[in-house]
């Protein structure tokens, strides 16, 4: 394989898993922050310990997150040099601006919150995990405002002197459609993934508590943080689906041919249908045998189930005549199945909302086994929709590092393949394997962690949280 | 001034912000196996620094990304450049992160070794690795006329590069001890400030004759004002240790390295990244900056944010400026070495 192969490899592996932890973190700080507040608000202990035992499983998550996320930053000098020379003066700005607004203010507000238990008052502690709350859904803004301006460049020229893209209007780049569009989509999913995970969790152990007498008290106190779960993971997965329909439609606009390429559509048709599932070979030859609703992928891209939807094929001809000749098709088995995956793994969430609100009903708590694992097993659920997704939404882009906007200038526009740094294909197998190895052995640690902390359950409080005397060693230490 | 020229300072004012802030704990980090004697006193250490750390680390990647956006040829080359040298670091940073929050989480003696270990070879790599990176930035590396390094990882360890190295390393050293006075009671602050006072003479010489080096070799006559600045700071912070005025030991150890910045940012002016093959194909704050407009637009982000993120970050370091002793440490901590059977309630 050459530096591009790997190149690529690495942004998948590393990107990909960045965004295991990332949702997580987005969703859960203002899950946890409500949970503080409602122990503010009533003084019901029931709430401390939930905000202590999610808050640490918070921070095993939230401490991935972080250290991923310098690589990503590091990345695109090291193995997309000549992407970061032809768009850095417009790329790098919602980067730096990530770094000042919401970078500072979740690191600093984080390490408040840990170990501001006994230092700050109730009032000012919990206004640090709503900082971090912010600060996480701010850094979330911006680096897809960041990612949106490699979906659908605007605000932005091309000065031919300096063969170089430049920024024409940062309020353009900020308020592009294509971010305003998968912003609430990304965070709203984050909601989906915190909440499953919350319910997942708190609903396994009320199963637990109701099947063994002697921790049947242990049971109510999950409950109420099963209730909220389940509120934002409807809530979320309204938001996840409205928001989802919105970007399809721009996505018909603005990149036809990942819209095609989702759908496997090799051919222009009227009334295209939305293919379920494909028989035989979805790959770039464009011979597929599909099963689907007729009209549907016409409905959701334009609103009128009769409407033209363009073709793989008509689309790779039209690209030719702009840009030139090449291969203008994304991978189509990689983004077809990436994309049906993730509304699959999404709608499993809506599962556990389903049952969890019939099991709760009218005060009700679940007692069966099998709720209690299907509860732990949908967990995962929402984490593989986010990773499908992204890889769908990148995948799709491809062969594009900066996908041309069909309205804007034409000259803004780089392939994958001219991106690349003028390393040797050596020196980036050497980080891939390292970061592969390194984050391989961390998932497990992470993991297993995650895990122990969670099986452990809602720990007693420790007497420094009812005394708030000075003397008293930290309540929350390293 | 002209505004790529701010820029240049304004990146000078990061990196300050990154090698004062996190130099300090770097130097915990390296000393944990020095000071700290058990895992109460390894625990006093890490969480003198464990409220800020990742706060001082964002100074990074705001260095990074204002660099990405300012000037992004000199990003592009400088990040595919030193790739390998970055690539450790990055590895330093994700373990050494990664430790700070996992290690107290198990009470497990294997577990907890395990993780120092992460920490001091976490500290000890990126303390070494930026001053070899900024020593060879000052020095000028091979770049050819496509603004493209042609270098290897070897060509960064030339005899001035190392010792730019040894500096940081030992001054990050001197600095986190006199951090540590600063901020522990009783034994292991007097452990400190003795460590501080010891290690002040190596310092001050390594620092010394890597000063006195960039300005002979690429200085201005204005540097030799930071070159002295630099040389008296570290005498008088090594006299501070001595006497035990931790105070002001720090204080010194912070301005020696704002005058270490000052000299190899005025060195390297109005060059970003000189090139050792042709000076033509040397990078500048003209060649390599991105438009007025983008400059303009992150002059108004950084003067807006700047002040803000300087007042929550002084604040939080307000509120945990007391002196930590094995006594705010509890026992135990985190989860122990084997599952309980019974849920704990």
């Amino acid at each position: 394989m050459n530096a591009l192969d790997l190149a690529r490899w690495q942004f998948g592996i590393t990107t990909v898993y960045h965004f295991m932890f990332v949702p997580l973190t987005i969703g859960l700080a203002p899950m946890v922050a409500i949970m503080q507040t409602a122990w503010y608000r009533t003084g019901d202990e029931r709430w401390l310990k939930l905000t202590k035992f999610f808050g640490k499983l918070f921070l095993i998550n939230f401490a991935m997150g972080v250290v991923t996320g310098i690589v990503q930053e590091f990345q695109f000098g090291m193995n997309w040099s000549e992407y970061s020379r032809f768009v850095g003066d417009v790329f790098g700005a919602p980067l730096a601006m990530e770094g000042l607004l919401a970078f500072f203010l979740e690191s600093t507000f984080v390490g408040l919150w840990i170990f501001g238990w006994d230092r700050l008052s109730r009032r000012v502690h919990l206004a640090t995990i709503w900082a971090v709350a912010i600060g996480v859904n701010l850094s979330a803004f911006f680096i897809i405002a960041a990612n949106s301006f490699m979906q659908h460049p605007v605000g932005v020229r091309f000065n031919p002197v300096s063969g170089r893209a430049e920024l024409t209007s940062i309020s353009a780049l900020l308020t592009n459609p294509t971010a305003l569009a998968a912003f609430p989509h990304t965070i709203t999913a984050s909601f989906v993934t915190a909440a499953t995970f919350v319910a997942g969790i708190a609903g396994w152990w009320m199963v637990k508590a109701a099947r063994n007498p002697e921790s049947a008290a242990q049971g109510a106190i999950y409950r109420p943080a099963f209730r909220l779960a389940l509120v934002v993971l409807l809530i979320g997965g309204v938001g996840v689906a409205i928001t989802g329909d919105q970007q399809a439609k721009l996505m018909f606009k603005q990149q036809p041919m990942k819209m095609a390429a989702a759908e496997a559509l090799c051919n222009t048709e009227s009334g295209a249908g939305f293919s379920l599932f494909a028989v035989g070979d979805v790959s770039n030859n464009c011979d597929v045998r599909t099963l689907s609703i007729p009209g549907l992928t016409a409905f959701l891209a334009t609103g009128d189930r009769h409407a033209t939807v363009k073709g793989v094929k008509d689309l790779e001809t039209e690209y030719q005549a702009k840009y030139g000749p090449g291969d203008y098709k994304p991978l189509l088995a990689v983004t077809y199945w990436n994309f049906r995956l993730m509304i699959g793994f999404g709608a499993l969430s809506a599962l556990l909302a389903l049952l969890g609100l019939w099991f709760t009903r009218r005060g009700g708590s679940p007692s069966q086994t099998w709720f209690g694992r299907v509860a732990l097993i949908l967990i995962p659920a929402p984490f593989l929709a986010n990773v499908t997704g992204w890889i769908f939404t990148e995948m799709g882009r491809q062969p594009w590092i900066v996908a041309p906007n069909p309205t804007g200038n034409k000259a803004v526009r780089m392939l994958t393949a001219q991106g690349v740094s003028g390393v040797s294909g050596a020196t980036v197998l050497t980080s891939l394997v390292v970061f592969t190895v390194l984050y391989a052995f961390l998932a497990v640690v992470w993991f297993g962690l995650m895990r122990r902390y969670a099986s452990e359950g809602v720990q007693p409080l420790a007497p420094a949280d009812q005394d708030e005397g000075a003397d008293a060693p930290l309540s929350f230490a390293y | 001034m002209e505004l790529t020229t701010f820029w240049f300072c304004l990146l000078g004012v990061l990196w300050v912000g990154y090698l004062v802030l996190e130099g300090f704990d770097f130097g915990v980090g390296m000393l944990l196996p020095v000071l700290g004697r058990n895992d109460t006193e390894r625990r006093v250490l890490i969480n003198t620094i464990g409220p800020i750390w990742d706060g001082n680390e964002v100074w990074l990647i705001v260095a990074g990304a204002g660099t990405f956006a300012a000037f992004p040829e000199w990003y592009a080359t400088l990040f595919s450049g030193f790739y390998l040298a970055l690539l450790l670091i990055l590895v330093a940073l994700i373990i050494r992160g990664v430790a700070f929050e996992y290690r107290g989480k198990i009470d497990d003696p294997v577990w907890r070794r395990r993780w120092d270990i992460a920490i001091v070879v976490g500290s000890v790599l990126p303390a070494l690795l930026w001053g070899v990176a900024f020593a060879n930035i000052v020095a000028g590396v091979p770049i050819d006329a496509h603004k493209q390094f042609t270098g290897t990882l070897l060509t960064l360890l030339n005899p001035y590069g190392l010792l730019g190295g040894l500096t940081t390393l030992s001054l990050f050293a001197l600095h986190g001890a006199l951090f540590l006075g600063l901020r522990t009671t009783g034994d292991l602050r007097e452990r400190a400030v003795a460590l501080a006072a010891r290690l002040s003479i190596p310092t001050t010489v390594i620092a010394g004759a890597f000063a006195v080096w960039t300005q002979l070799a690429h200085g201005k006559g204005w540097t030799w004002v930071a070159v002295v600045v630099a040389a008296l700071g570290l005498l008088g912070a090594g006299q501070a240790a001595r006497q035990a005025k931790e105070l002001l030991g720090f204080a010194l150890t912070s301005i020696v390295i704002v005058a270490a910045v000052v000299l190899l940012f005025g060195s390297l002016f109005p060059n970003v990244m000189p090139s050792s093959t042709d000076p033509a194909f040397n990078l500048t704050v003209h060649n390599a900056a991105s438009t007025h407009y983008t400059l303009v637009v992150m002059t108004w982000v950084a003067a807006l944010m700047t002040p803000v993120v300087l007042l929550y970050q002084s604040w939080s370091y307000w509120v945990f400026w007391q002196r930590l002793g094995i006594g705010d440490i509890p026992a135990g901590g985190g989860m122990p070495a084997i599952p309980q059977q019974a849920p704990a309630q």
